[in-house]
């Protein structure tokens, strides 16, 4: 079964959730700290860090050299002994210079050494998109980590979650990719005021409204959940019903609740905040044709175009999917038959995007 | 379980106050133990690639000496020294090298990774340089938990070459980290010479820019290296930040596996020739009584038995363990 939101606390800006979650762990736990560049300096990670160094002290919250291979180990090694660092990196992308780290080290540390020693680690990164991120300032490369056994990797869609899954991954014992979007920093929704989590390898449904069963599924991951939801409502005006998955966490995923949801639409679209090739919605995709009661079910997958993300917003407008590229493509696969659908672009643009000026 | 030398640390026999006997016994210990697993390895019960230390034993037994017990070590793939000089258990550590569930990882990281939790072994790693920055935040814990515990961290001359140690060195230097870091020079990466791999060999100056306090020990001397350990730990125990400790000594045997290599044209028995000369077991066995000698030399055989017998009758692991461990609880 997928979890439902609760409604209540205040209506939270993701972005202050984050926060939010931080100084209540640091308050709770000596033992965890928050590193990064930039988590001290006067805009303290668009605001995620914000005055936590003036609650908390240098001590706990402090900026790096610009070292993302030695930091990481230095994460890596406080987490083996006694600590639990929280390292923050401003873009996703600056992760790949961290790669043999967290992927050599960190996901092996307790495997390789029989248990004797565990890594509680969380390493926040953020994906950028538009006002010119481009190429390397705008990947979702939550596949690449993954893959590994060993790490896990969560990307909440919302305040309410991204309180809970933080929270949750700094008690975590193992390593924990977590990946948020800068576009959702904006987004509100009810957050409790005490501390909550949120359990990995547990999704969301957002089901069809009233009583008859959905057409299709759309499964988005990160910020593509918003676009799903958007495309929802789109696809209501034209009778085509939807329900929206969250996985919220790929690794561990939850795919009993994909296939909860698959086994009822038949139609399945995944839409990733990634590329397509080889990525989170072919996993996906590959265990719903490995699942003997899914044979009936259609598959469809959505994500960047195969290039490298461009700057100009010409050609990344068509990088992206968005509510009517995604729209199309369901009603394309709930009526083959009919013409297609053509959405009008004065609906495509969400809210979340149209509140953000430049620059990051 | 833990290694116990059964001599006392700070009954002095020498000038330098270090126990001769005591550095004899670490020496001797490693030494006999890589030598039988040398002799052990050509029946194919070790599944394991060993990289041996033989010849360049000193560094591990000297620091370890001088570190008290709760002090961490973080080593390398050629670990063997330094787990067993820190205290890890020798059953353990063979147990591990057969594969075996009585291992010091019950067989899943064999004898590249040696670890031990009770002996504070920071389990070594098989990806040249990726231990230092590891050690330098188990460095950075000890701090913030202002438990007056130091990490020392040991690696090759190739980890110098890599980022991850300019990096560390600065982190470490610019928070004033208790951390030892030993550089084990031994003049070659696999087969590749330093002549083809560094445009200088002033290491140490390197080192020194970042405000790091330095030492050479350019002759594999267990005494002066047992020396700048003591001066080393107790300034970084003051608190005054990391020190540097390069100590070149030499690989005498191939880069991995038991036998010799000279025979392979990268490198000649001359060059070899000057370091047998001032081989640290033979020396400090000389220096101490020959029947306090025999009484440790003894020892150590009855305690490699052991550890033999135990790796040999140690169960397989039960195949469930393939995936326990992936995660922690």
């Amino acid at each position: 079964m997928s979890m439902q939101i609760e409604q209540r606390g205040r209506v939270l800006p993701y972005v202050h959730a984050i926060r939010e979650a931080l100084a209540q762990e640091m308050k709770a736990d000596p033992s965890v700290f928050v590193f990064g560049l930039d988590v001290d300096d006067h805009k303290g990670i668009q605001g995620s860090t914000m005055g936590l160094v003036d609650e908390f002290g240098a001590e706990r919250v402090f900026t790096t050299p610009l070292s993302e291979d030695a930091m990481t180990g230095a994460a890596i090694g406080a987490a083996m002994t006694g600590m639990r660092p929280v390292h923050v990196h401003i873009r996703m992308d600056f992760m790949m210079l961290a790669m043999n780290q967290l992927v050599n080290m960190a996901a092996k540390t307790h495997y390789m050494y029989g248990g004797a020693f565990n890594v509680p680690l969380v390493v926040r990164s953020m994906i950028g998109k538009s006002w010119g991120q481009g190429a390397q300032h705008s990947q979702g490369l939550h596949a690449m980590f993954a893959h590994v056994p060993g790490l896990k990797v969560v990307a909440p869609s919302n305040a309410y979650d991204v309180k809970g899954c933080l929270i949750e991954a700094i008690r975590d014992n193992n390593p924990v990719v977590f990946m948020e979007h800068r576009l959702l920093y904006f987004t509100e929704a009810f957050v409790p005021e005490e501390s909550y989590t949120v359990p990995f390898g547990k999704g969301r449904i957002h089901g069809a409204d009233g009583e008859a069963a959905a057409d299709v599924t759309l499964v988005g991951v990160s910020n593509m959940v918003l676009e799903c939801l958007r495309t929802k409502e789109i696809l209501a005006e034209t009778g085509v019903r939807c329900e929206v998955v969250d996985p919220i966490s790929i690794r561990p995923l939850d795919f009993d609740t994909i296939a909860e949801s698959a086994r009822r639409t038949g139609r399945v679209i995944i839409v990733d905040n990634a590329w397509v090739d080889f990525g989170t919605s072919a996993e996906i995709a590959a265990r719903i044709a490995e699942n003997d009661d899914l044979r009936h079910v259609q598959i469809r997958r959505m994500g960047y175009a195969p290039t490298t993300c461009p700057t100009t917003p010409w050609l990344e407008k068509e990088f992206y999917p968005n509510p009517a590229t995604i729209a199309e493509a369901a009603y394309a696969l709930v009526h083959p038959d009919k013409p297609g659908l053509s959405v009008a672009p004065e609906k495509v643009e969400l809210a979340y995007q149209a509140q953000f000026r430049g620059p990051f | 379980m833990l290694y116990d030398p059964g001599i006392p640390r700070g009954t002095a026999l020498s000038s330098e106050n270090v126990n001769i006997a005591r550095l004899y016994r670490g020496l001797q210990y490693v030494r006999r133990v890589e030598e039988s697993v040398a002799e052990i390895y050509p029946s194919d019960k070790i599944k394991s690639p060993v990289h041996l230390s033989i010849g360049q034993e000193a560094a591990s037994v000297a620091v370890c000496d001088v570190l008290e017990q709760t002090d961490y070590v973080s080593g390398t793939y050629r670990g063997h020294a330094l787990y067993l000089a820190k205290g890890g258990s020798l059953k353990g550590m063979l147990a591990e090298m057969y594969g075996k569930s009585g291992g010091a990882a019950g067989g899943k990281g064999g004898s590249m990774h040696l670890v031990s939790q009770e002996a504070n072994v920071l389990g070594a790693s098989a990806v040249v340089g990726t231990n230092i920055p590891i050690a330098t935040g188990a460095a950075l814990s000890m701090k913030m938990q202002k438990n007056g515990r130091i990490v020392a961290c040991f690696f090759g001359d190739g980890s110098t070459e890599e980022g991850a140690f300019a990096e560390s060195l600065n982190f470490a230097a610019l928070k004033k980290l208790p951390i030892l870091f030993v550089c084990e020079n031994n003049f070659y990466a696999i087969h590749e010479p330093l002549s083809a791999r560094w445009a200088t060999n002033r290491l140490c100056e390197r080192v020194a820019t970042y405000g790091i306090p330095t030492t050479l020990i350019d002759d594999d001397d267990v005494l002066k290296m047992h020396d700048a350990a003591r001066q080393a730990v107790d300034s970084i125990r003051a608190g005054n930040g990391p020190a540097f400790i390069e100590y070149q000594a030499y690989r005498l045997r191939e880069h991995v596996g038991p036998n010799e290599d000279f025979n392979q044209g990268y490198r000649h028995e001359d060059e070899a020739a000057v370091w047998r000369g001032r081989d640290q077991v033979a020396r400090l066995s000389e220096m101490i009584d020959p029947e306090e000698r025999a009484r440790i030399d003894a020892d150590i055989e009855t305690e490699i038995d052991a550890a033999v017998d135990f790796a040999e009758s140690s169960p397989a692991p039960a195949i469930e363990e393939l995936y326990r461990h992936v995660y922690a609880d």
